[in-house]
């Protein structure tokens, strides 16, 4: 029998469109909203599915290639991170600090994001957004697995890394990211794709991953530059699926709109307050800097975001709305977050200490408006009290935002020396917000938000005392019971970096004694 | 017009395929700093995979770019000749 | 507006006074002192004097900071939700008109934080 031989290969858009297009079916025996439930709750409206398209057009077979290759290349560096002590190849041992942090608060997130995207990746009705979406969970699980595996070669030598996934669903300032990805992951599918595709992986992924990863090298983390790079490479993929999303939802029905802006809106602003911990990370955390937090915003907010909302105009898109705020904040932002940590330092599981002198200078030098005249006093402050014997800790819980649950520690736009204090009355209860963004949030979906798990209103409550703890015994301690709840090394994984193990050890490790 | 970007981890995977956006987009600038390079360019910017080939003495698929590539930004079109980046305005 | 939902989409709010054992949540900042990164949040008896704030609470949250002793309790000016406000030292919080989760703050006149930066 004669067959016609093919004559060539299929191209990359004939593949892409076999697999989103040829393999998907309309349901007969059911109706597909039953199939697809949750598309239509949330107010947009869907004409054309077909419409969805990936820009990089992955079909599964390319999927699996690359993405074998990124996992043999990085694992072949994880090996030989671990035969070569590459734990000593760092800096200095501050910075293993930031992987604390990273392993505590950002790698929760991506498993969150693995199964928030097989979540949505099972209910859009279009193949194609489907296809995007499992491959995103499926990269995002890669995700969570690469940073644990690196960070355990880590987990070895130094405390603060052994416990993460408890202390995630517990510690106070972890609530900060964990709140975050839960507000997105209990929105529909829709809300969910605009919250992480596009408000955290196109607009704000840039100012984690990329300085923080530029950081590590600089730094000479081997393990952690490659865990990120190897990240960052689907991060791309991801950050281009964000911006194709909302142009598909936006072209499908005007009325898109004002639902999607309101969403950017809401979106930019949780997903900016998590990046506090980004931006003190960045100017006081690495002991060889890279740029300011102040710099990465100009260059990955200001530029970058000004071009894509540019872009959008045409769409009746506007910048979101704490945008403005976001760039008066970029002097103050990191200082302030620094502050207290170094304030609540005896509760957080990582070190903190103050600045030396010639990270104050390179502070001055960054920040010539707002370092000297109202932060360098305080740090210095600190620095003569601790030298007497006297670091100082705050030893009382703080007031939290409602909405994005960090300490009120933001001060007023208009003045640095006034904490922003904001409030709504919601069925006879009180709530405080941070900022003017926390507070609208909260005021358009109150009953979301009067769920706030808040740690330091949980801790009041008697919530956070491990079973068979006695609160009215004379001896008791809360304070104590509660890091105990924790399971924090107490001694070990907390207070000032000065005297802790990990400097007494790195120092060993490097012939300097102890 | 706003710029685009693409920014790619500094190694020797790399480096032909710098090399080649830049010679073929001649608004193009590349800033390097700690393991990776960012290039820069107003308004679009095109990756060739002839351009490409002809640095690495063999086939290339343009997808291979995915394995070292850290960021970028603009409207994105990809076919098995080429990669355009883009803002529409 | 309504939280978009598949069904009925009301909550219990977490932090209700019946959930404290007893006591009520009130927040205290103290204006132009920045060392205190935010504001404290404490929980308090509605029966306890409010000058047991002055004299056994806050010396042990503030009196870290250089300027605490100086605080002339009174010349402090007050603020509740950020309005101008005179609390009786003498009453009780509850006499004094405070609700669970009221935030007050004060302002000590002539004491502007380490080397008059409000820190």
């Amino acid at each position: 029998m004669d067959m016609e031989a093919s004559k060539k290969k299929l191209g990359l858009k004939e593949r892409y469109n076999h697999l989103t297009r040829g393999l998907d079916w309309e349901t007969s025996y059911q109706p597909m909203e039953k199939v697809y439930p949750y598309t239509r709750y949330e107010g947009i409206k869907i004409h054309d599915w077909d419409k969805w398209e990936d820009p990089f057009r992955l079909t599964m077979d390319a999927y699996w290639k690359y993405q074998g290759e990124k996992e043999k290349k990085l694992y072949a560096i994880i090996d030989a991170f671990a035969q070569n002590n590459g734990h000593l190849g760092v800096s200095d041992a501050r910075y293993i600090n930031t992987l604390k942090l990273f392993i505590q608060g950002v790698s929760p997130l991506e498993y969150m994001a693995h199964r928030g995207f097989a979540h949505v990746g099972r209910q859009f009705d279009g193949a194609s957004a489907r296809v995007a979406c499992q491959m995103q969970s499926v990269d995002e699980l890669r995700h969570a697995q690469t940073q644990m595996h690196t960070v355990s070669n880590y987990n070895k030598y130094y405390n603060g890394m052994h416990n993460w996934r408890h202390w995630h669903d517990r510690v106070w300032y972890l609530s900060v990211p964990k709140s975050f990805f839960d507000d997105a992951m209990s929105a529909g599918p829709f809300e969910y794709v605009v919250a992480i595709s596009f408000a955290f992986e196109y607009v704000l992924t840039n100012l984690l991953f990329v300085p923080f990863m530029s950081g590590a090298a600089y730094n000479g983390d081997m393990g952690t530059v490659t865990f990120g790079f190897s990240a960052q490479s689907d991060e791309s993929r991801h950050m281009t699926l964000g911006l194709e999303i909302i142009k598909f939802i936006l072209e499908q029905d005007p009325a898109n709109v004002p639902i999607v802006q309101r969403w950017m809106d809401k979106w930019f602003w949780r997903g900016y307050k998590v990046l506090t911990l980004v931006s003190m990370m960045m100017d006081y955390m690495l002991p060889k800097k890279v740029m300011s937090w102040k710099e990465a915003w100009e260059i990955y907010g200001e530029q970058n975001g000004g071009a894509l909302f540019n872009d959008l105009a045409r769409y009746g898109i506007r910048k979101p709305k704490g945008w403005e705020q976001a760039t008066i904040e970029k002097d103050h932002l990191s200082h302030q977050a620094w502050a207290t940590f170094y304030n609540y330092g005896a509760a957080a599981l990582f070190h903190t200490w103050t600045p030396t002198e010639q990270d104050k200078d390179w502070l001055s030098e960054k920040y010539p408006a707002s370092f000297d005249k109202l932060y360098r006093p305080r740090f210095e402050h600190w620095e003569e009290q601790a030298k007497q014997g006297k670091r100082f800790y705050n030893t009382t819980l703080p007031m939290l935002c409602t909405t994005c649950q960090i300490p009120m520690l933001f001060t007023e736009p208009t003045d640095p020396t006034k904490i922003c204090y904001r409030e709504s009355d919601y069925k006879e209860e009180k709530y405080h917000f941070c900022s003017d963004h926390c507070k609208e949030i909260f005021d358009h979906e109150p009953e979301k938000y009067v769920q706030s798990w808040l740690p330091v209103h949980q801790i009041y409550q008697g919530n956070c005392f491990n079973p068979g703890v006695d609160p009215t015994a004379p001896d008791f301690d809360p304070l104590r019971a509660v890091l105990d709840f924790y399971k924090m090394n107490f001694g070990r994984d907390n207070f000032d970096f000065e005297g802790s193990e990990d400097q007494k050890n790195f120092a060993q490790w490097h012939g300097e004694g102890a | 017009m706003s710029n685009v970007f693409i920014a790619f981890q500094a190694n020797e995977d790399s480096r032909p395929v710098i090399e080649a956006i830049l010679e073929d987009n001649p608004g193009a600038v590349s800033n390097a700093s700690p393991a990776m390079v960012r290039i820069d360019c107003e308004g679009q910017l095109v990756i060739r995979r002839e351009s490409i080939e002809a640095r690495v003495g063999r086939d290339f698929d343009l997808q291979e770019i995915q394995l070292n590539l850290i960021t970028l930004t603009g409207h994105l079109d990809e076919d098995d000749d080429q990669l355009t980046l883009s803002w529409k305005q | 507006m309504a939280t978009a939902a598949i069904g009925d989409y009301a909550f219990e709010p977490k932090d209700t006074l019946d959930k404290f054992h007893g006591n009520q949540l009130l927040y205290i900042g103290w204006e132009d002192h920045l060392m205190f990164c935010a504001p404290l949040a404490f929980p308090f008896p509605p029966a306890m004097p409010f000058k047991a704030i002055l004299e056994q609470v806050l010396p042990g949250a503030y009196g870290a900071h250089p300027e605490f002793a100086k605080v002339d309790w009174s010349k402090a000016e007050w603020f509740k939700s950020g309005k101008p406000w005179r609390p009786d030292y003498e009453k009780s919080i509850g006499e004094n008109g405070l609700k669970h989760k009221d935030v007050i703050r004060f302002r000590s006149p002539g004491l502007t934080g380490i080397k008059g930066t409000c820190s």
